[in-house]
């Protein structure tokens, strides 16, 4: 579980985080939603160590991040998984390369071990027979199931994704958030996502944080999400054409 | 403010080296990725070394024969000449200004190309040390590799200037050589190749600092690339005066 409490970030004076508390559960997929600059991101990094907050606290099962040492940190961050926005891939590296490099940089495996344990990865996400093709080589969804790969190599704890679905197909968007669904229960991994995607809300969000102007909004889940009196996120949940009309239409017959 | 910005700057970098020349998560990845770089900095250097070499060499003979034309000057003086040229300035300063183009802009680009696509943050949320995996390869392959191509570059630029002698008339061969060997002084060739170390060792820092602090997307990639020759470029002439005034006075 991760639990942040009051935390406060700015930069340059402007604040973009205001005193957010929240929880992230076990086992379950925790979605951060909330609009284009709303400071989801900011949030995401902040939990991740790549910003250092301006106070509050972020509690790992209890050990806070923002007063571990330098090793400390470097343990933990063993325990983090995460899925950035472009995939963050390396290029010179094959999906094999990519999915093997933590466990060569942190494990003590005989190489055959780390194959294994590889394959193992690439196949879960099942990207059985592209473990030779170069990032370049394969479409952007292939891309984000090796980040996935690469990012469950080590079992994290934790599983920070920054906009898993950006860039992607409504088709191939579903692929990823089962996905992440599916690995989340599966191992019993902490995940947080960072999403504005609507499908991933109504589809994977066990515990949504809604994100306003950099305030806490609202929290719930999936299915308490419709029946919201928060303007701002009734605001932002109803943005897409089709639920407009939906609810025009609603409004006007009384149902569907 | 211009002074504050170099101050701030100069800070970073030695954070910056502070971080790079800490011990490697893993000896056996760091000698890996050594010997890539050694490929790739060094070893695909040297055809543009080669090259380059060859044709100063030979301007060199020929500019000195014309400019020593006298009765007084002995023939030999042209090889003479030529060779403390090529062993004092060019084989090391010019040779790694030169570099500072080639490589420190692939280096640049390679390691800010990997900033704006987040590759250096993933490394950073896995717990690598970025700066140290991605730069003390570059800075060690590039140092142990360049007495080698400054070597390469004396022997080339004395073949170039001893083809002006052996295929035109200006000079004869023999006077040539005989040039190339009298008066040697052999701490010459020491205080070049001490020279080339200290540039390769700024070449590799200065173009990865520029790489590793990129903020933007393509545009300031490209930015950094040049800043990277800029910058190297500048501190090689500034450790060549630095370097010629303690180690030849």
């Amino acid at each position: 579980m991760i639990e942040v409490k009051k935390l406060r970030k700015s930069f340059d004076g402007r604040t973009v985080l205001h005193d957010i508390d929240a929880t992230f559960y076990t086992g379950k997929t925790n979605l951060i939603i909330g609009q284009s600059g709303s400071g989801k991101t900011v949030l995401v990094k902040s939990l991740v160590g790549l910003l250092r907050p301006d106070k509050g606290e972020i509690l790992f099962d209890g050990r806070n991040l923002l007063t571990m040492t330098s090793q400390e940190v470097k343990e933990l961050r063993k325990e983090i998984g995460m899925l950035f926005q472009g995939s963050a891939l390396f290029d010179s590296e094959t999906v094999l390369g990519n999915v093997m490099f933590p466990l060569t940089m942190f494990t003590s495996m005989s190489r055959a071990e780390m194959l294994d344990r590889a394959m193992f990865c690439i196949e879960r996400v099942n990207l059985k027979g592209a473990e030779n093709k170069y990032p370049s080589e394969i479409s952007g969804g292939m891309q984000k199931r090796v980040a996935i790969a690469r990012a469950i190599a080590l079992n994290p704890k934790y599983l920070f994704c920054d906009e898993p679905n950006s860039g992607l197909d409504p088709k191939t968007s579903i692929v990823i958030d089962e996905l992440l669904s599916d690995i989340t229960h599966e191992y019993g991994i902490t995940t947080v996502i960072n999403t504005h995607d609507m499908n991933s809300v109504l589809g994977i969000g066990e515990n949504i944080i809604f994100i306003n102007k950099g305030h806490r909004e609202w929290v719930g889940d999936m299915s308490q999400i419709y029946t919201t009196s928060n303007e701002a996120l009734n605001d932002f949940v109803f943005a897409t054409r089709l639920f407009q009309d939906v609810r025009a239409y609603v409004a006007k017959h009384g149902k569907i | 403010m211009i002074l504050t910005n170099s101050l701030a700057n100069f800070g970073r970098y030695c954070m910056f080296l502070t971080r790079t020349f800490s011990i490697p998560d893993r000896w056996s990845v760091f000698g890996k990725r050594t010997i890539q770089e050694v490929s790739k900095l060094g070893i695909d250097s040297i055809p543009l070394v080669i090259i380059i070499s060859l044709f100063i060499g030979a301007v060199c003979t020929i500019q000195m024969q014309l400019n020593v034309s006298s009765p007084l000057i002995p023939s030999y003086s042209v090889g003479l000449a030529t060779r403390e040229i090529i062993l004092l300035e060019f084989s090391n300063s010019i040779l790694c200004l030169i570099l500072a183009g080639k490589v420190g802009s692939n280096i640049a680009s390679e390691i800010g190309t990997m900033r704006v696509t987040e590759q250096i943050d993933a490394l950073e949320i896995m717990g690598v040390n970025s700066a140290n995996y991605l730069t003390l390869p570059k800075i060690v392959a590039f140092v142990f590799f360049m007495p080698v191509l400054s070597v390469l570059c004396m022997g080339t630029a004395f073949i170039g200037g001893w083809c002006v002698a052996a295929f035109t008339d200006i000079i004869p061969v023999s006077r040539y050589v005989y040039g190339l060997q009298t008066m040697f002084t052999e701490w010459y060739v020491w205080y070049g190749l001490i020279k080339s170390l200290v540039f390769a060792f700024l070449i590799a820092s200065i173009s990865s600092y520029c790489g590793y602090y990129v903020k933007g997307g393509a545009l300031q990639v490209g930015k950094a690339s040049t800043d990277a020759v800029v910058s190297s470029s500048i501190f090689i002439l500034l450790f060549d005066v630095i370097l010629t005034k303690l180690l030849l006075q």
